[in-house]
């Protein structure tokens, strides 16, 4: 039987402070042009936590507004706060900065993560009172040490600093004195991955009400590679992560393939529980500090605020199947192979029409397409135009070429099969995924039978091939219960009596 | 498609929209000469 979907997270990490040092535009640029305006004029461009709390694509991400309730708010989105607006949500959170600095300290193993005494000692309190966040974690974090070290570390001994309100409150040191794959940059991107997936796993767990011994294995699916100067990328931050949220029954690996990497991975697992291997597996990501203001220069030229100033996290659990939850349909699986090229029709021929045709299905058997999900209010004043809209336009115009939808219903296309998108540009969190959870309850809910889920990557960054990628897979209504009751007292009964007919035969026979 | 006959051209492709190497073979066929083809991803 097809394993099903337990349950979903999605977290945020407000990181303002990382955006300024760490996201690769304002980096680059501080080499490159260091006089700049942009960077004069970037920290005033800057949200509170307030706003970020309040803005409604981060309230959709979370699970406090469904993608539908979106569409009903005037584009764009900066400039309108959402009434009631939590910073909890049903999916998750989205976490200060100085809570998520001391979360990072506790998934820190090796002793360079250090902050600073004062700092510690003013946020581990609220730190402690967020429900999620275990006494065990709580546990992990250091006293502190005093500024002066702090500023040492960073001055004389290549340390990246950890900010809060400009003001150094921290530091990761690097982890080995040549290696850079240790180095002090690595070591702080590394560590902000690693702690915004354990705090999606642990709403995952909490989300899917499973035990924390229930998962087996967890897979990491997001773009970081850990390891040193003898393997790049060795891994691994799922068992890494896993050990800080307490998944003691817990093994892992990770999966990469840029931002297609979590629909890789969610195949991965509901084929590892459809074959038995394992009862229950969690697919895991953390966030990317790389990627934080990425089109900062053209929100800031239009006089925008920073919105790309959150990490972002999800989790998905994958069980066997419980009759219950929506399934993973493995018979439904798009690919775009070393041969698809790299056309925009072949690319969604490959990922959403051939895997229905080989199903017997029609593109518009499908309720709810969920391809690349990143917020339009971040990409459109960037010049990359609404990435949603034209993926439902492709979608569209190759079911209309298929003879499959009416060339008058092209427009509206995009209303009924699609969503609005909500999720950060944080490369591999906006792919599919997004919708997972919300597809879950509408499922169930019965609002809708099925969504196809598709994750693109560009492998082409990697400067290994020119090629593009993609997979897709279908998420359906369960089908358990059929199958349960597909063997009847009644069939039982048949197939003894044919039995025993048979061998009474074979022994006339004889 | 005479405008690219000869000409050499430079292809930025987006990753969501148009990508260089299907560009490319556009060119190609319009007589262009592809000296630079790169596919850039801004999300």
């Amino acid at each position: 039987m097809n394993s099903v979907i337990k349950g979903a997270s999605y977290v945020l990490a407000h990181t303002p402070q990382m955006v300024v040092y760490n996201g690769t535009t304002q980096t680059t640029e501080r080499v490159v042009n260091p006089e700049s305006e942009y960077l004069k004029e970037l920290e005033s461009h800057l949200r509170s936590y307030e706003d970020c709390v309040n803005y409604w694509p981060n309230q959709v991400y979370i699970g406090n507004a469904h993608p539908d309730d979106l569409t009903q708010v005037e584009f764009p989105y900066f400039d309108k706060a959402k009434e009631g607006a939590e910073r909890y949500g049903k999916y998750g959170e989205i976490m200060p900065e100085a809570e998520f600095l001391l979360l990072v300290q506790a998934c820190d193993m090796f002793e360079v993560a250090k902050l600073e005494k004062g700092f510690v000692s003013t946020y581990k309190e609220a730190f402690a009172a967020d429900p999620i966040i275990t006494e065990d974690i709580v546990a992990r974090v250091e006293e502190g040490i005093e500024s002066a070290e702090i500023e040492a570390l960073v001055n004389e001994e290549h340390a990246e600093g950890l900010y809060l309100d400009g003001k150094l409150v921290g530091c990761v040191k690097r982890a080995h004195d040549i290696d850079v794959n240790l180095s002090a940059h690595v070591m702080h991107e590394n560590l902000m991955s690693k702690a915004s997936s354990v705090l999606a796993l642990l709403y995952a767990v909490r989300n899917a009400e499973i035990d924390k011994n229930d998962i087996e294995y967890v897979i990491d699916c997001a773009e970081e590679a850990c390891g040193d100067m003898n393997q790049r990328g060795g891994g691994n931050f799922a068992k890494a992560a896993a050990e800080v949220a307490g998944l003691m029954n817990a093994t892992g690996s990770d999966s990469r393939g840029f931002c297609a990497g979590p629909s890789h991975a969610l195949i991965e697992a509901a084929a590892l529980v459809k074959s038995g291997a394992y009862k229950c597996v969690a697919v895991t990501a953390g966030g990317c500090t790389a990627k934080l203001g990425m089109n900062g220069k053209d929100h800031v030229k239009k006089g925008l605020p920073i919105l790309e100033d959150c990490l972002a996290g999800f989790c998905v659990i994958i069980c066997e199947n419980d009759g219950v939850n929506p399934e993973i349909n493995l018979d439904i699986l798009g690919r775009h192979t070393v041969g698809t090229g790299s056309a925009p029709q072949n690319v969604i021929g490959s990922l959403v029409a051939d895997p229905l045709e080989r199903a017997g299905m029609k593109i518009t058997d499908i309720d709810k397409f969920s391809p690349e999900m990143q917020n339009p209010d971040i990409t459109k004043p960037a010049g990359a135009g609404d990435v949603p809209l034209a993926n439902y336009k492709m979608i569209a115009a190759l079911a209309v070429k298929r003879g499959e939808l009416e060339k008058k219903d092209l427009a509206t296309f995009a209303e009924k099969h699609g969503l609005t998108g909500w999720a950060p540009t944080q490369g591999h969190i906006p792919s599919g995924v997004p919708y997972i959870g919300f597809a879950r309850e509408d499922i169930l809910a019965g609002k809708q039978k099925n969504a196809m889920i598709i994750g693109k990557g560009s492998l082409f960054l990697g400067r290994m091939t020119n090629l593009f990628d993609g997979v897709s897979f279908v998420i359906q209504a369960n089908t358990g219960a059929e199958d349960n009751s597909g063997v009847s007292e009644e069939e039982v009964k048949g197939l003894i009596a044919k039995a025993m007919k048979d061998f009474a035969a074979s022994l006339m026979a004889e | 498609m005479a405008i690219l006959k000869d000409k050499k051209v430079v292809i930025i492709g987006d990753r969501d929209g148009v990508p260089g190497p299907a560009i490319a073979e556009c060119v190609k066929t319009a007589g262009g000469d592809v000296v630079f083809s790169s596919t850039e991803c801004f999300v």
